[in-house]
């Protein structure tokens, strides 16, 4: 392969070596005063969602243990049990059933103020394998008060498609993250982050198709398949604070405005209360989650005709809709007779209800029964459970 | 000679911004409300990476999920 050189560009990469090198200097350049590795924990969970016809749920174990006090080793393992027929499958296919399996190991140094992260995860399908390494660092400075994080990661993804032995595609995924988090007052935390996503390849779903009018067909509209642009970048910026009751409880506030190059852009809004009632043990929560999205420029629930644009998708996640979620949640601390092996244990149990409402995602399922013009048919909208059922105990 | 003079300019602003920086105005004796767990982000990483899990697979969209959020692997 030839590479041409640019003089122009090899000076811009040397320049921008220098500021890393500074900024790596700066980062480093601190003194006294430690931060602190995570906690030693191992978390058990098994989680549930459920709603829309489709269940996924399955186990997820967590375990985070420290080498000396310099470095701290996480593993986790997560599976996700897929069953049901969403309104998609119920439309154009059969339900089915899958399994997700992921396993991922992170290892964090910690050096003075300043931690350093690597991360890796494997996720496997039967039709989608993909592995992503990440890496981290974050500083503590300004006595501490202030943190500067920031993470990159790589991901590389093989798709197939089931009953189709010669499809494979790719796709690559790098993400960049930089986060600051303040203290404020003695009771006021706040934080501030910025992602930026750049996808590239095969970025839609093999088995998903759009509807078009099709006056030869008996409904008025036929199916195609999706077609995806094969890049996509976004970027996300999240404010979140955190303030200390006058008594001991505390509220959590959080907004994030996402926009991308498909023309998706999108708010959510979350607040969280959490009460602790120390003589029971108990620590009580309860949240509120609004999510209100605009969708992608190519999403249409119905084409006038075939091959009506150059890309089109009836992903209902990529169109026009939003979402109310209210939950509540429990953590109970084992009394010390029942503390297995003299450690601090918990069980905890969290529900949240979510209601997912479309603006421009119809029921095509209505005309198994009624009768009703292509285009015509009512918006779609479900509801879902999410559990999440965890034992933690700590080292 | 006025040029060196313009030079150690910067040295002077620099040295002025070290007298106007503010000290960390919460001390780590002040900090008892801060250390308490109720007052971190997430308190059970397990279960926030869970939720941005599905948060990701339900919306368009990602990103700027805070500490324990992002780079799940998982499309």
């Amino acid at each position: 392969m030839v590479r041409k050189v640019v003089p122009g560009a090899v000076v811009a990469v040397t320049d921008l070596k220098k500021h890393v090198g500074l900024l790596v200097i700066a980062l480093f350049a601190s003194s006294a005063n430690s931060a602190v590795l995570p906690e030693e924990r191992a978390d058990t969970m098994y989680h549930a969602y459920s709603g829309g016809g489709v269940t996924i749920d399955g186990p997820s174990v967590l375990v985070r243990k420290n080498i000396g006090n310099k470095v701290s080793l996480s593993a986790n393992y997560y599976v996700d049990m897929i069953s049901g027929a969403s309104i998609d499958v119920q439309a154009t296919a059969s339900p089915y059933s899958e399994q997700r399996d992921e396993f991922s190991l992170g290892a964090d140094y910690l050096v003075e103020k300043t931690t350093m992260s690597l991360s890796y995860t494997n996720s496997s399908e039967n039709d989608y394998q993909a592995e992503t390494v990440g890496f981290g660092i974050s500083q503590d400075f300004f006595g501490d008060l202030s943190t500067l994080s920031m993470r990159v990661s790589l991901g590389s993804d093989d798709v197939m498609r089931n009953g189709d032995e010669n499809f494979l595609e790719q796709a690559e995924h790098r993400r960049y993250s930089l986060g600051w988090s303040q203290i404020l007052t003695t009771k006021l935390i706040a934080e501030v982050s910025v992602e930026t996503v750049a996808d590239e390849g095969f970025l839609n779903n093999p088995y998903r198709s759009v509807r078009y009018l099709d006056p030869n067909s008996g409904t008025g509209f036929s199916y195609q398949a999706e077609l995806y642009p094969t890049t996509r970048n976004s970027d996300a910026v999240a404010l979140r604070a955190k303030y200390r009751l006058p008594y001991r409880a505390a509220i959590k506030s959080e907004y994030r405005r996402y926009a991308d190059s498909w023309g998706i852009s999108s708010d959510n809004l979350e607040l969280r209360y959490t009460h602790p009632l120390e003589s029971e043990n108990l620590i009580l929560e309860g949240k509120l989650r609004f999510y209100k999205q605009d969708g992608a420029d190519f999403y249409s629930d119905l084409f006038p005709y075939l091959n009506a644009t150059n890309f089109r998708a009836r992903d209902k996640e990529l169109s026009d809709f939003s979402s109310t979620a209210i939950g509540i949640g429990a953590s109970y601390q084992l009394p010390e007779r029942w503390a297995l092996f003299n450690r601090r244990n918990t069980v905890n149990l969290y529900w949240d209800y979510v209601l997912f409402d479309y603006d421009n995602f119809h029921d095509v399922r209505v005309h198994n029964s009624g009768d009703y013009l292509p285009g015509e048919e009512p918006s779609y909208s479900f509801n879902a459970h999410v559990v999440r059922l965890f034992w933690s105990m700590w080292f | 000679m006025y040029k060196r003079a313009l030079l150690l300019l910067p040295l002077l602003l620099l040295a002025g911004c070290e007298t106007m920086m503010p000290e960390p105005w919460v001390k780590p004796y002040e900090r008892h409300y801060l250390a308490d767990p109720i007052m971190s982000f997430e308190r059970d990483p397990v279960a926030a990476g869970y939720m941005n899990h599905v948060y990701e697979a339900r919306e368009a969209a990602r990103g700027a999920e805070g500490g324990s959020g992002g780079g799940c692997g998982c499309n």
